[in-house]
């Protein structure tokens, strides 16, 4: 194989072509760029959940003595200093459970809700003796909620049983949504991709009949006459998926540190580091390189026979 | 060289067959004219050689291969021992004729020292020396066959298709193609031409073989083109 005959015929090839050629990267750049995207936002979403599952609660909010007018389960009146007894030895009993089981205090209570909505007009409205006492208890093994919750919901002087990790399921559901959303997305544009470059190789294959024609009759194997067109596609590709590294390296700089700032707005969340975001590159050009390849070979079979 | 043993060619979709029950010989050495009106079956003859077609019935044998049997990854290697030469020349119009000379041997890999020797040796046999650098549309049609053929021949075939070599070219030209073919021929390179030039065939005095509907009709050593055609 002469390298320098096959590469001059694949700019050859290219430039004769360019319009197609420009779609096809372009195709190629933003299904990879959506790739590396729902893989890094696959990611972001498990850092979370361990982040966030270790930190959340189930919390076991006691019945205080408003409760005791409006909510049916609380009829009895506020919670007694047995009740609280009990439930928090029933607790310790418990093998899910991690000790020690925190027990917060109405005071408590209120002091944090004013750390969090205190700027909020709804704040100034709350008094401490609306707020509940509650016991925050940690799981070992997070899933195992329902076992809390069948043991204490009924319970005398349980107003609720809450799993904080609900109320994360839901961002985390969105997150998961968006996730697939990308993949379906970039599902329909690898489709488009794949026939772009199938109809990018067949015009090049019929623009070049001629050579081809001459090369089979004087002898040539197929792997030489392919060849060009299979460079031409993972060439093309292969610039595509420099450009979808771009698009990564770019919207991760934008969301996350500069532009929307998303780190400084919300601190509270540990986003994915640079490293995730290098490490999906290679993967990212290997693709942009082997699909068309494999796309073109799949087209010559067809409209390049021996 | 070549042996067709029973061959039948039927095309799919079509319900005549385009050679039918074809048997002959043809040696190492010989100068063989196929003649034979338009669809007589001449084309799917040399298309059997090339296996560009597979017989329906029958078996082909080129340089001793029995070409049925022969697999797909193998037939360019064994077209390496042919040339092939055609009515309409087909050179590539933006290569020089030594560039288009030189891509027979590109495209199987030949070393550039091999080929730099090759080129202008078999651009001297075909009376272009000197031509190298031209293009060929700046050639007349002699000469563009007379690339052609070069291309054909760089690779030193055992054996050389012509299928109407002199087909677009005036009667004088066509003398001057036939001496260089007669030429090659010499060598000790088999020739196959198909041809429609009587006044060729007649002065050549070489093995004719006539086709007709598919039927070989005619196989004579040292024949005239045919009585009247």
């Amino acid at each position: 194989m002469r390298a320098q005959f096959v590469l001059s015929e694949i700019g050859v090839g290219l430039r004769r072509n360019l319009t197609m050629t420009f779609a096809v990267v372009v195709s190629v750049a933003l299904s990879l760029a959506l790739f590396g995207g729902a893989l890094l936002m696959r990611e972001q979403v498990s850092s979370m959940k361990t982040y966030w599952y270790d930190k959340v609660n189930v919390s076991i909010f006691l019945c205080n003595k408003n409760d005791a007018k409006d909510v049916p389960k609380c009829a009895k009146g506020a919670v007694t200093a047995e009740q609280k007894a009990e439930i928090k030895a029933d607790l310790e009993k418990m093998d899910a459970v991690e000790k020690p089981v925190l027990f917060e205090t109405v005071d408590e209570a209120y002091k944090h809700y004013q750390e969090q909505f205190g700027d909020s007009p709804m704040a100034g409205n709350i008094t401490p003796d609306q707020m509940q006492e509650s016991y925050r208890v940690k799981l070992k093994d997070p899933q195992k909620y329902k076992v809390v919750a069948t043991a204490f919901a009924g319970r005398d002087g349980v107003q609720s049983v809450q799993d904080q990790r609900s109320i994360l399921d839901n961002l985390f559901e969105l997150m998961n949504g968006m996730n697939v959303a990308a993949i379906f997305l970039m599902g329909l544009m690898l489709v488009i991709a794949l026939m772009l470059i199938v109809n990018t190789v067949r015009v090049s294959a019929f623009s070049r009949r001629r050579e081809t024609g001459i090369m089979r009759l004087v002898g040539a194997s197929g792997f030489y006459i392919q060849m060009p067109f299979i460079m031409e596609a993972a060439f093309a590709g292969l610039i595509g998926g420099v450009l979808a590294c771009g698009l990564l390296l770019a919207a991760r700089y934008f969301l996350i540190d500069g532009g929307l700032a998303l780190q400084e707005k919300l601190n509270l969340i540990d986003f994915i580091g640079w490293d995730a975001v290098l490490t999906k590159l290679p993967l990212v050009l290997a693709i942009g390189l082997l699909m068309p390849a494999v796309a073109a070979l799949f087209a010559l079979r067809k409209y390049l026979k021996v | 060289m070549i042996r067709f043993d029973n061959v039948s060619k039927t095309y799919p979709r079509q319900s005549r067959p385009a050679l039918r029950d074809v048997s002959l010989d043809i040696e190492k050495g010989e100068f063989v004219f196929l003649v034979g009106s338009s669809g007589s079956g001449k084309s799917t003859f040399m298309r059997l050689i090339l296996r560009e077609e597979r017989a329906s019935q029958g078996m082909v044998h080129v340089l001793g291969k029995d070409l049925a049997r022969l697999s797909n990854w193998k037939v360019p290697q064994m077209r390496r021992q042919l040339g092939t030469v055609f009515q309409d020349f087909r050179l590539l119009p933006n290569k020089t004729v030594a560039q288009n000379v030189a891509f027979a041997q590109e495209v199987i890999g030949k070393p550039r020292g091999e080929i730099r020797k090759a080129v202008p040796q078999v651009l001297d046999l075909v009376g272009l020396g000197g031509k190298e650098d031209r293009m060929p549309g700046e050639l007349s049609g002699g000469e563009q066959q007379r690339v052609a053929i070069a291309r054909a021949f760089v690779n030193r075939p055992m054996l050389l298709i012509a299928d109407e070599p002199t087909g677009n070219l005036d009667p004088q030209t066509s003398v001057g193609i036939m001496k260089l073919l007669d030429r090659i021929n010499r060598t000790g390179t088999t020739v196959i031409m198909a041809t429609h030039d009587q006044n060729i065939v007649d002065q050549m005095r070489k093995r004719v073989i006539e086709l007709e509907q598919g039927r070989l009709v005619r196989d004579q050593a040292r024949g005239v083109y045919g009585y009247q055609h």
